[in-house]
């Protein structure tokens, strides 16, 4: 860890001023940005606190509802109006990490947080392209296990971790950001950046800006929705694979479909490819397992992670089987 | 009241923080160390530029090979002075042969910190720097800069196979050989052949390696986190050279070992070597990225088994020919044929375990070495033999049921496993299990039944203890043995409670601090029969004396030690795990449902601790079926562990274990010694990981011979 000064921002418009300094991070949670601090990963000069600064509302606003980015992960999980009208939402919260972190975090640091490879993280010493831009990726050619295999390019594989980006962006999730030139809107989806040959881009928040709210629109698939999460241990960790799916289902016939991947894309992975395969076909498992055939085309393994692509379309074939199940039985009756 | 279930003497202390762990000692003037380590497998440093990190605030000093003082150690030119006064390590302990000088307990017996340029592996601590508080002094570690010369490493343990060697010297180590295994497996009606693997896991103790050392003048006070207080008094007595009188190391709570805090590890020199250059108390406290780097391992494994047997099911030949990941500095062997060698009758029998030396941190003893992941070889290669002749795996073993040790021919002091199988298949419904693979399903989810023979030695290793009778009528048993969280300080005052007659709830034992009788590491289950039997034997002489004598307060010494006599019996707790799984057909998760396992290891001390120690040893072992695992990457540029934190290294959380049950079988064994009881801290594990991977097969009809089981071995 390196010496930092450290603030509590006495309001939005002094967090934005001292965050367009260079090397100067926003803290929320803190549940990721110090442990990078305390590898070295993350050396920031500057430390601006906003947790002074409200936005920890969630209320129901004209076609959806919006939450403020200092909600922390339990709050919004738990809030009803985020249960009720959007439960891939608080299942992806609620699967991800452990009550402890999730009482602290805060929903804009979780779309925030940085990737858990291990060249990044943690062999601080070893070449990583995100780390230290043309070193070189040692994720590629070594352990590769939990990377990406959707989204990945010749300077970076890692996966973006977080769950609730992934159900964010199957719902068309829209984040409110402010800065120094003002507020501006930016789809869920197109917020995060994939590595390209510019690995250390991870996102589209420019200096001094801050993520301020998240707004999710109704939608009849928002209603209908599930997350399904598979990994090694039962609670506590990262996904091997997820899938976020929302489904609005008639007479047996999907209306409507929004497919979402975790753990396999560099960033969150929306599927429109397998959306289309499903909308306006019949929801049975012929349909599901099309669906995720085209969700993983052109899917690349690089050796431990090549399991990934067969489980991934399992993960997402069992997630709209499971969310069908009812609708497809309530429609016949 | 031996027996009786009491509630541990250490658990309000600690859930309520009045612990003091060892990292908790606030000395007066206390300084803060941070350690730095290599960035490469191998070569030599070549330069250290510690001009950045020496103009950070509150800097002290920068330690390394190129200012520390010369230690006295084995591999040194002084080395082997001084060598009296200390314990011998236990069978398990490592360290010198039972009978010969003292060792010490020099993890890395070739490699003690700063006393040369040469790196041996990624991570090995090359500097320290002291500073005011901790944070300056992880700051200014973080600005030391290395320079090296690089050498080619050696890190592929698959592939440098031919270069396996026999190590160290001593009996355990030696290849074994019974008759003629070649040419009896050769000539078997039936064979199996395979080949089983299991990965480096990292110990993971919640309490990180810490210590706090303070120098007197000549006087050295170390607050450790160790299982081996008497052996590391010796090592720094022979190391800074001052006599062991002048030494004394304390550890009244240690917050888990498993076995990597038998040693002591570098960290262990360079805080004392820290604290005496800045005369200041020192704090050494290594991060958890640290711990994986340099203080000890379970090594990989790679394991031969060959099993021949007649139609009947009658083994005639085990072959078991092992070799593990080792290194050049220290003498680590992960004897994974021990089981081989006690649990099944045959006539031809070939037990080796080699080791590899790579540019690779040191192994060290973790539970149940060598059993643990050697069990896992031969319990599975007996579940293949048993699908094999289409025999019940338990009838299989009964059949091959040794009534005598099958290595040396003596008859066991006690031995109860068939209970244990009878018993454990009992309250399981093993009956129940359909026979063919695949055959029963919950659902979406494939339910397999596995099962799988525990077995652990009964050691008993010499300890003193001292007893002390009150005014008040309170009595006070010490002996300098260790609390890990095992139950020790509970058990002793039951012990000595009973052979004293009065209640638990007035005698105290102390213990943790080298001012105390000696005791021995704490380490191949043998805590509860060495220091129960001093602790016992105090109690009677104390008992004898306060008839003879209204002195008080009354004290009484007695160093205990095995009787001569015990030397012709094989010793050995045993038991069985009984397994069921469910694996998601599509998705291959698997979680352990429910198991029952039965374990007959002598008298039980106290039944709620020794459920304990059970309990987690059996949650470790569903932990290395399932997850557990350190990844290496061999590559010669990197040669390093990667998932070195708790993120990715992967221990079960509440929601992975369900319903574990446990069975007693009690045993009344005169021999082990005069309480009876076999020791109970490695058993739980042992036979866990092949009674899951059995059970595996049995839900999917696919055998996993390489641990740990994941999901993309079952897609």
């Amino acid at each position: 860890m390196r010496p930092f000064d450290y603030a509590r921002a006495s309001s939005e418009a002094a967090a934005i001023k001292a965050g367009a300094a260079a090397r100067t991070k926003f803290i929320a949670g803190g549940t990721n940005l110090v442990d990078l601090m305390k590898n070295d990963v993350e050396q920031p000069a500057h430390v601006v606190d906003i947790n002074g600064l409200g936005m920890s509302a969630i209320e129901r606003v004209s076609g959806g509802v919006r939450i403020g980015a200092l909600v922390r992960m339990s709050d919004a999980a738990a809030h009803p109006e985020v249960a009720q009208n959007f439960p891939v939402i608080a299942q992806a919260l609620l699967l991800s990490a452990s009550p402890q972190l999730r009482n602290a975090a805060s929903l804009g640091g979780n779309l925030m947080q940085r990737v858990r490879c291990p060249y990044f993280r943690e062999l601080t010493w070893t070449p990583c392209n995100k780390r230290d831009p043309g070193s070189g990726c040692s994720a590629r050619d070594g352990d590769n296990r939990m990377q990406a295999i959707l989204g990945t390019s010749e300077a970076c594989i890692a996966t973006h971790p977080s769950d609730f980006a992934v159900a964010l962006a199957a719902l068309d999730g829209v984040l409110t950001l402010r800065g120094p030139k003002g507020e501006r809107q930016v789809m869920a989806t197109e917020f995060h950046l994939l590595p390209r040959d510019t690995p250390h881009l991870e996102h589209d928040l420019k200096a001094g800006e801050l993520i301020t709210s998240i707004y999710i629109p109704d939608a009849p698939h928002a209603k209908r929705s599930a997350y399904l999460k598979v990994r090694d241990r039962a609670s506590y960790e990262f996904a091997l694979t997820s899938a976020a799916v929302g489904l609005d289902v008639s007479g047996g016939t999907i209306r409507s479909a929004r497919v979402a991947l975790g753990g396999v894309g560099t960033k969150p992975w929306r599927s429109r490819d397998a959306e289309s395969v499903l909308q306006g076909k019949p929801a049975n498992e012929e349909t599901f397992r099309a669906a995720a055939e085209e969700a993983m085309r052109g899917a690349r393994g690089q050796g431990h992670n090549d399991f990934k692509i067969e489980l991934g379309k399992r993960t997402l074939v069992r997630a709209l089987t499971d969310l069908a199940a009812p609708l497809v039985a309530g429609g016949a009756a | 009241m031996i027996g009786e279930g009491r509630d541990r003497v250490d658990g309000r202390p600690k859930v309520t923080g009045q612990a003091r762990y060892a990292a908790e000692n606030n000395l007066d003037h206390l300084v803060h160390a941070v350690v730095v380590m290599s960035t490469i497998p191998a070569g030599t440093i070549k330069a250290i530029d510690t001009a950045a990190a020496k103009k950070v605030p509150g800097v002290l000093t920068v330690m390394s090979h190129l200012n520390a003082p010369k230690l006295n150690f084995p591999g040194s030119a002084g080395g082997g002075r001084n060598e009296t006064g200390g314990p011998t390590r236990s069978p398990s302990g490592g360290g010198a042969a039972p009978g010969g000088p003292p060792a010490g307990n020099y993890a890395e017996p070739k490699l003690i910190p700063f006393q040369s340029n040469a790196v041996h592996y990624t991570g090995q601590q090359i500097a320290v720097v002291v500073a005011d508080t901790l944070e300056h002094a992880t700051h200014a570690a973080s600005l030391v800069k290395v320079t090296y010369d690089a050498a080619t490493p050696r890190t592929d343990m698959q592939a440098l196979r031919a270069e396996a060697i026999v190590k160290p010297p001593g009996p355990q180590s030696q290849p074994f050989t019974k008759g003629d295994p070649q040419a009896a497996f050769a000539s078997a009606p039936v064979k199996l052949d395979q080949v089983y693997r299991t990965p480096y896991q990292h110990h993971n103790m919640l309490e990180a390696h810490s210590l706090v050392a303070a120098w007197d003048g000549e006087q050295l006070t170390l607050h450790d986190s160790a299982q081996n207080i008497f052996a590391t008094r010796q090592t720094l007595s022979r190391a800074f050279e001052v006599p062991l009188q002048n030494v004394r190391v304390l550890s009244p709570y240690v917050g888990g070992a498993f076995g990597a805090k038998g040693s002591a590890w570098p960290h262990v020199f360079i805080g004392v070597m820290a604290a005496r250059a800045v005369k200041r108390p020192v704090k050494l406290w290594l991060p958890r990225r640290q711990l994986f780097f340099t203080n000890g391992h379970r090594p990989e494994t790679e394991q031969r088994v060959a099993l021949g047997a007649t139609q009947e099911g009658k083994l005639v030949s085990i072959i078991h020919d092992c070799i593990c990941q080792g290194n050049a500095v220290n003498d680590y062997n992960e004897r994974s044929t021990r089981p081989t060698r006690t649990l099944y009758a045959t006539p031809n029998m070939y037990a080796v375990h080699k080791v590899v030396e790579l540019n690779v941190s040191s192994g060290t003893y973790m539970r149940a070495p060598g059993e643990n992941p050697g069990g896992f070889a031969l319990e599975s290669a007996l579940d293949e033999l048993a699908w094999k002749l289409n025999v019940d795996p338990v009838e299989l073993r009964l059949i091959n049921h040794a009534d005598v040790n099958p290595s040396d021919g003596k008859p066991w002091s006690s031995k109860s496993l068939k209970e244990c199988y009878a018993r454990a298949a009992e309250r399981f419904g093993w009956a129940n299990r359909k026979r063919e693979p695949r055959s029963m399903r919950d659902g979406r989810t494939l339910i397999g039944y596995g099962m799988a023979t525990a077995t652990y030695p009964a050691h008993r290793a010499p300890a003193s203890a001292k007893g002390v009778l009150n005014a008040d009528g309170t009595v006070v048993i010490s002996s300098g043995s260790h609390e890990m969280g095992c139950g020790t300080a509970t058990i002793m005052a039951q012990v000595a409670a009973d052979a004293l007659g009065i209640p638990a709830s007035r005698v105290q034992f102390l213990y943790g601090d080298t001012t105390l009788p000696t005791a021995p590491i704490s380490a191949g289950s043998m805590t509860a029969s060495s220091v129960g039997a001093a602790v016992h034997e105090v109690a009677l002489a104390l008992k004898k004396r306060m008839a003879e004598s209204s002195e008080r307060p009354l004290e009484v010494r007695v160093d205990s030690k095995p009787e001569e006599s015990a030397q012709q019996y094989s010793m050995h707790a045993f038991g069985a795990h009984f397994a069921e799984v469910g694996v998601d057909q599509d998705l291959g998760i698997v979680r352990v449902r429910r198991m029952v396992s039965a374990f007959a290891a002598g008298k039980v001390l106290n039944a709620k601790t020794a459920r304990s120690q059970y309990l987690g040893g059996i949650v470790q072992g569903i932990s290395a079926a399932l997850m557990e695992q350190t990844h290496f990457d061999k590559r010669p540029s990197i040669a390093s562990f990667t998932n070195v934190n708790f993120g990715e290294y992967l221990v079960p959380v509440n929601a992975d274990i369900r319903n574990l049950d446990i069975l007693f079988v009690e045993e009344n064994d005169p021999y082990i010694n005069p309480i009876g009881a076999k020791g109970i801290g490695e058993i739980g594990i042992v036979g866990v990981m092949p009674a899951i991977a059995n059970a595996v097969y049995h839900a999917t009809g696919k055998r996993i011979r390489d641990l740990p089981i994941t999901i993309e071995k079952l897609l």
